[in-house]
């Protein structure tokens, strides 16, 4: 067992870094399973992009730290924030993606990749912030 | 540079070539891009996402508005992605039903209805 750590500078630019990082670290897994590298690195984007967006909501300046636990049966990431936080049952769904309402949403399909992607997306979050913890399972589990 | 935008005409319409992984550092460019042309008053646009390395639900709404500044403007908008990894992106989030995803900028022009 082991573990990756990343205190990321709340800015957007770093984003790419961190998918980089990330995906690295779970492609050298070898157990995971072929394509599951592209899924960890797009969880990984969302997860921090929802973070980027809650510290600068509140303008808040501390790093976002990520985790990436390696080695087990599953490859464990966290995200945590210091943004304001969010009720995840109160994410209002999209419209239907063939009307005209749906254009006029630029987000909000973050949240749904992540349990669409992971094989399990945990999102904690209170008014010190929100820690998304984001299982991906590996060998033949 | 994490995105680039490369601007040029093509036949009766304009493409806006997009290079580099297309995320929330990435969004303003191509925004502001498409923005940009929108205020020309141009008819028919064309984003070419063949060397988008990776793109996500940020990348997506981008495309997302510009078929809603586009369309407000009465322009046409085509986007080409050949790129599996980029298509299934669009796939998971359900917008292959909202945009026809081309091969390449040619069959995008000969599938629009201005030409």
């Amino acid at each position: 067992m082991g573990s990756v750590e990343i205190a990321v500078p709340p800015v957007a630019e770093y984003l790419q870094m961190v998918r980089a990082i990330v995906g690295a670290a779970a492609a050298l897994d070898d157990r995971l399973q072929a394509g599951r590298v592209a899924d960890v690195r797009l969880v990984v984007s969302e997860a921090v992009t929802n973070a980027l967006r809650a510290q600068a909501v509140a303008h808040v300046a501390d790093p976002i730290l990520v985790r990436c636990d390696l080695g087990g049966d599953r490859i464990v990431v966290e995200v945590a924030d210091h943004g304001p936080g969010f009720d995840p049952s109160a994410v209002p769904d999209l419209p239907e993606v063939e009307t005209p309402e749906r254009l006029r949403h630029e987000s909000g399909l973050g949240v749904s990749l992540m349990h669409q992607l992971a094989d399990s997306a945990v999102l904690d979050s209170g008014p010190d912030g929100t820690v998304v913890k984001l299982t991906f399972v590996v060998g033949n589990a | 540079m994490q995105l680039d935008v490369h601007r040029y005409a093509h036949e009766s319409c304009v493409v806006l070539a997009v290079l580099g992984e297309l995320d929330l550092a990435g969004a303003p460019r191509l925004r502001q891009s498409v923005v940009s042309e929108t205020a020309t008053g141009i008819r028919h646009l064309v984003l070419d996402l063949t060397a988008v390395d990776f793109i996500d639900s940020t990348g997506l709404g981008v495309v997302v508005g510009a078929l809603r500044r586009l369309r407000a403007h009465g322009a046409e908008l085509s986007v080409v992605c050949p790129e599996q990894r980029i298509r299934r992106v669009f796939e998971m989030c359900d917008l292959d039903r909202v945009f026809t995803l081309h091969g390449t900028v040619d069959d995008a022009v000969s599938a629009s209805g201005s030409v």
